[in-house]
């Protein structure tokens, strides 16, 4: 394995509904926690890139306010969007700098406050990362989008409603012991029945997909740093190393996507190319963190990542195999489904969560065994951008 | 017609593809064409991808296809507060070209599968917006 470029100090905001304070405030907070964990100043940063989706907050440009407020100017500093993986391309970007020997340190800071504008106004933000010309003006909305997903999975590979609970109920059982999760309370399978009238997770938001299928919004940051070599040795008593990217994009249009029923091409390319760069197969990650925006998306993500053949992902969460005792825990710290999903933030804290798993100081959401290899599973839009880290021990 | 007379709402203005508009006004649903290369792009687009070409004619689209995956939408965006329940849904034509639309608000929810025979209409709507929509074969 190269050990050329590590992280060397996480930190992640709670994910909480109306932050109050500001997304400088906010920033601070995953900041500050990944800098005492790393044990550096900023004197130490060679540089900062910042990610979010715009639109959210009112700010232009934020990469200049918040180096500025964070301590980290005249270092250089820039920012980084690819909407839900905003973060994890700034990683991947940051790998790249200090590969290329520009800088020793880098902090990659993701964030987003979402509840500064309301739930209708953020979905019309999310459908607009997608087409806008041709596909906006009939009103569609990331749920919708994935629900399309979900439909032909239905159609074609025999997914049911009760595969799709089954992973919101997972996602709730790790959500309860995150007490940086925004969703802490436990769901049982009479919350999706539809014959139940308190049933709140069982309310169609766009057709298969109900309310408890879809994550949660959620304000947030995440910090990653990353260091060379030399600086990781010299810094970090447990670096993690980052030993695979890769990345991959699709069509924006639906009518311009191959079948529905086998899932988001992105998974496919992304992972690829990290298994590649990284030199392993699925079989070698002992943890992953994947991309659950929706239920769909995250058994469409188990496919991708070559944990189960296509079309078969259901049978990993059928035989709860994505547990943490399970044969590839996959969010054990309850996924953007509970944890939440505050968009620039979620790579970072995704990332966040597998050092953490890494380093064997991930609490009541440690995964047995000691596990030296772990994945980060990222998506941008509809399957419009696609990220996969891995880390190694 | 300019392009924002598009859709139920609109969020572009000026495209070089904005006849697609005026060709709906007149019955007619149609991609464009790359007369250099004969690359074919449904929704239309001015430039050629495939071979850089700028040379691009109208053609008109197949009418029947299959329903390959739909949605139908119980919340709306911003600005569609008024439209729910609606449906949307891809038109497979199975000859690589494939359409995202609307379905009718004529055919009961209960109705629609994964699969079934459809074609596409243009269609107005009363406040002079004008779109297309996929309808039963
Ligand atoms: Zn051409």
């Amino acid at each position: 394995m190269a050990k050329d470029v590590a992280v060397i100090g996480v930190g992640q905001s709670n994910f909480v509904r109306g932050y109050e304070g500001s997304i400088r405030e906010l920033a601070f907070e995953a900041f500050r926690e990944a800098m005492q964990d790393a044990g550096i100043t900023q004197k130490d940063v060679g540089a900062s890139i910042f990610c979010s989706a715009p639109e959210y907050d009112k700010q232009r440009s934020p990469a200049g306010v918040l180096a500025e407020y964070l301590g980290l100017i005249p270092q250089p500093t820039f920012y980084i969007e690819t909407v839900c993986s905003s973060s994890s391309s700034g990683v991947k970007v940051g790998y790249s700098m200090i590969k290329a020997g520009l800088h020793d340190v880098v902090v990659v800071l993701g964030f987003q406050k979402m509840s500064e504008i309301t739930s209708s106004e953020s979905q019309e933000r999310m459908g607009r990362g997608a087409d806008i010309q041709w596909e906006a003006p009939f009103g569609t909305m990331m749920p919708a989008y994935y629900a399309l997903y979900a439909q032909a999975y239905m159609a074609k590979n025999g997914l049911t409603h009760e595969d799709m609970m089954n992973v919101r109920l997972k996602s709730a059982t790790y959500g309860q012991v995150n007490e940086r999760a925004v969703y802490r309370k436990g769901i049982k399978a009479a919350d999706f029945d539809p014959n139940n009238k308190d049933a709140k997770m069982a309310g169609p938001v766009a057709w298969p997909i109900r309310v408890g299928d879809a994550c949660a919004n959620a304000d947030g940051s995440s910090c990653i740093i990353l260091a060379n070599a030399e600086k990781a040795k010299a810094f970090a008593k447990k670096p993690v190393w980052i030993m695979g990217i890769g990345g991959a994009s699709e069509a924006v249009n639906m009518a311009a996507r191959p079948d529905f029923a086998k899932g988001l091409s992105v998974g496919y390319g992304a992972a690829a190319e990290a298994y590649k760069m990284a030199g392993i197969t699925a079989n070698d990650v002992k943890v992953a963190e994947v991309h659950d925006c929706f239920t769909i998306a995250e058994l469409m993500a188990y496919e991708g990542l070559g944990f189960a053949k296509m079309g078969e992902g259901k049978e990993l969460i059928r035989a709860k195999e994505t547990y943490k005792e399970g044969k590839i825990p996959v969010n054990v710290d309850g996924g953007l489904l509970s944890k939440g999903h505050p968009i620039g933030a979620t790579g970072g804290s995704q990332m966040r969560t597998i050092v953490l798993q890494l380093r064997d100081e991930a609490g009541p959401m440690q995964v047995p065994g000691n596990p030296d290899i772990g994945l980060v599973h990222n998506v941008g839009g509809v399957g419009l951008y696609g990220s996969v880290t891995i880390f190694g021990r | 017609m300019g392009f924002d007379k598009f859709g139920r709402k609109s969020f572009t203005a000026i495209t070089k593809t904005a006849k697609f508009v005026d060709l709906l006004g007149e019955g007619k649903i149609e991609g464009t064409v790359c007369t250099k290369c004969g690359a074919k792009y449904f929704p239309p687009r001015s430039d050629c991808s495939a071979c850089l070409s700028k040379e691009m004619e109208w053609f008109a689209m197949p009418t029947k296809g299959t329903l390959e995956t739909f949605t139908t939408a119980y919340y709306a965006p911003f600005g569609f507060e008024a439209d729910p329940p609606y449906t949307m849904g891809v038109v497979d034509f199975n000859d690589g070209l494939k359409l995202f639309a609307r379905l009718s608000k004529a055919i009961p929810i209960a109705d629609i599968a994964v699969g079934m025979n459809v074609s596409i209409q243009p269609l107005k709507y009363d406040d002079g917006q004008i779109s297309f929509e996929i309808i039963k074969a």
